[in-house]
């Protein structure tokens, strides 16, 4: 596709994060949890990337990189051009602005003793986006009203909303100081079904609604609630991105096996067929990210895989228009 | 009719309490029990009594009266004299001055600077963290009494220097308490919030950290200065610290105890205060506790 540079507006490249493991009274170095271990994507202004994969497959770190609350070991994140994987800790705060967070725990990630209103109006004061007390107020009443909150609730404190009202909460003081990318990390698996579907539906308002075109990266385990947000869904295994498509080239054509498996995993709601369904299951465990695999990390696990399949690791090739994958087999 | 009144009473009430400021609700909470209402009596009587004892008691403290050596309570002196005729009641007045200077001091001192300290470990870790922890672990070797003795016997006697060598006797508490706080509140994913948001760390440690891990300090605060009473007792009983024109509950507990079987009131009355402020101190934190925290709101 001709689109021009300027329009991607956050590029990641062979990022890497591995965490040490210290021992002992001088933390010698023993082992390294390669959380994230090589990934490349790349996002433009507008769009939405879901990150999908099990527990421990390191999409929580990715988005911690790329709001660089971690220091990545290696590779380069691309914001709006400039490199900012190695941008020291205390010239990061206007990267802060733009890039902004959404957790997955409501009750934890807002302050208990703080009120609703001053948790969301707190990164305009951090970052002096307003000058008076009065524009204070009104700007936090408008984020109230925009994720659909009462703004008579702004001296309510966290404990008073429910699980719903408190991820509000949090998605208005995501977009508080006005970011270009909000991370949202894993946002509604804490939350109950008739909940998850209102705030994935406001998520995408949002997105619709506001006139700078926000950009997710949208990290789920539900592979539904990724499939109806995305534009394109990154899935993970083991650290490293093993497919990359849209979501109907994902459900109707996955090529990666383990795509493929997880996939047959969804489970389908009439009993008859949930009952005649083939399901494609992986033996064995997934292998600690401490000793991974040499070669293709699903190869022990893999029924396509061949010898050659221990020895290289599969780049990410593009198979077709648009989906990438990393396999050696296809 | 009479329904209709009542409901219109019903919307009236609900709605006074939804206006009902802060303040007003920290007060009502406060006072609910009756035993912090008790406790915060008998904390005002004292700080009074400290206040205007020049005013209150009837004689001079320190005034030697050798005719009316040892008296039982009487009439003239209403809780008795020591062996040189000093009258206990005056002495009891003036002593609350001294143990609440001391003890506030202490704590207010030792609170402040072990709670920086505390934070500052506990949300630096590495270095910082081993530095300041070891430094007191090794302070907290030694028994209070034992170290607040070494600095005032090292530092010499004056209020000030007995305050000094309280406070620093004191501060391995405070310091491990805020500590081990902090590593359990930093865990939390509002602390990665504040970073998320770009938030410095002085304003995360002090409007988020702070705030979260405040409370066991309150009870801590409280607890500790019935404590700082007592240990300073101590140290003006051996001898060390306050000078002898300074009386204190503790060394009015310390020079009364040995007529505790003739005369029960000098080493008594001293102690009966003691007890009660200590205790009303601690029902104060109890209390304080309940009211501040925004999670009992609506329960209590």
């Amino acid at each position: 596709m001709p689109q021009s540079k300027n329009d991607v507006v956050l590029e990641v490249k062979d990022l890497k994060m591995h965490f040490p493991i210290t021992r002992g009274l001088f933390r010698k170095v023993v082992g390294m949890v390669k959380a994230v271990d090589g990934i490349s994507f790349a996002l433009k202004r507008g769009e939405t990337l879901g990150l999908v994969g099990e527990s421990g497959c390191g999409k929580t770190t990715v988005g911690r990189c790329i709001s660089r609350l971690y220091q990545p070991t290696s590779g380069e994140i691309y914001f709006k051009g400039k490199n900012i994987a190695d941008v020291p800790e205390k010239e990061l705060k206007p990267l802060r602005r733009n890039i902004s967070m959404i957790f997955q725990d409501p009750y934890s990630s807002l302050d208990p003793r703080q009120n609703a209103g001053s948790i969301v109006g707190e990164p305009m004061v951090v970052h002096r986006l307003v000058k008076s007390r009065d524009e204070y107020k009104e700007k936090v009443k408008h984020l109230f009203e925009i994720v659909g909150l009462n703004p008579e609730l702004t001296t309510r404190y966290p404990h008073e909303f429910s699980g719903g009202q408190r991820q509000r909460i949090g998605i208005a003081r995501a977009l508080a100081a006005d970011p270009d990318v909000i991370i949202c990390d894993e946002p509604v698996s804490a939350l109950d079904v008739s909940i998850q579907a209102q705030i994935i539906n406001l998520l995408m308002d949002l997105k619709s609604e506001g006139e700078k075109r926000l950009t997710y990266i949208f990290i789920a385990h539900d592979l539904s609630v990724v499939k109806h947000i995305s534009d394109r869904i990154a899935v993970m295994y083991l650290g490293r991105i093993v497919e990359l498509t849209t979501p109907r080239e994902l459900y109707n054509n996955p090529l990666h096996p383990y795509t493929q498996a997880l996939l047959s995993a969804v489970p389908v709601p009439d009993p008859e067929v949930e009952e005649n369904r083939e399901r494609i299951i992986l033996e064995g465990e997934v292998p600690s990210p401490l000793f991974p695999p040499n070669g293709c990390a699903l190869h022990q696990r893999c029924p396509i895989a061949t010898p050659e399949c221990s020895k290289t690791v599969p780049p990410l090739r593009e198979c077709s228009e648009d989906h990438w994958v990393a396999c050696l087999r296809i | 009719m009479a329904d209709t009144i009542a409901n219109i009473d019903q919307i009236v009430q609900s709605q006074s309490r939804a206006t009902v400021s802060e303040w007003q609700r920290f007060v009502r909470t406060l006072t609910q029990r009756k035993v912090v209402v008790f406790a915060l009596i008998i904390i005002a009587l004292t700080v009074i009594t400290a206040i205007f004892a020049p005013w209150l008691s009837p004689y001079d403290p320190n005034e030697k009266n050798f005719a009316d050596s040892l008296q039982q309570p009487n009439r003239k002196h209403w809780l008795g004299t020591d062996l040189l005729g000093k009258d206990t009641l005056s002495r009891i007045i003036w002593g609350a001055r001294t143990s609440l200077i001391v003890g506030i001091a202490t704590c207010l001192a030792s609170a402040i600077l072990g709670s920086t300290l505390g934070m500052l470990a506990g949300y630096m870790g590495g270095v910082v963290n081993t530095i300041i922890m070891r430094f007191m672990d090794a302070l907290m070797g030694f028994p209070m009494i034992v170290l607040a003795l070494l600095l005032a016997g090292v530092l010499g006697n004056g209020m000030q220097n007995v305050i000094i060598a309280l406070t620093v006797a004191n501060l391995p508490g405070y310091t491990r308490l805020m500590c081990g706080m902090t590593l359990a509140v930093k865990e939390n994913d509002y602390i990665l919030a504040q970073k998320a948001i770009g938030s410095s760390n002085l304003r995360t440690l002090f409007l988020h950290i702070l705030p979260n891990s405040f409370q066991p300090m309150i009870i801590m605060i409280s607890t500790a200065l019935g404590g700082i009473i007592l240990a300073e007792a101590g140290l003006s009983f051996l001898g060390i610290g306050l000078s002898h024109e300074e009386v204190t509950w503790g060394g009015l507990v310390a020079s009364g105890y040995s007529y505790l079987s003739t005369h029960p009131m000098l080493a008594f009355a001293p102690g009966l205060c003691v007890m009660l402020v200590v205790f009303s101190f601690n029902i104060l934190g109890d209390g304080l506790r309940d009211a501040l925290d925004p999670r009992l709101r609506g329960v209590l």
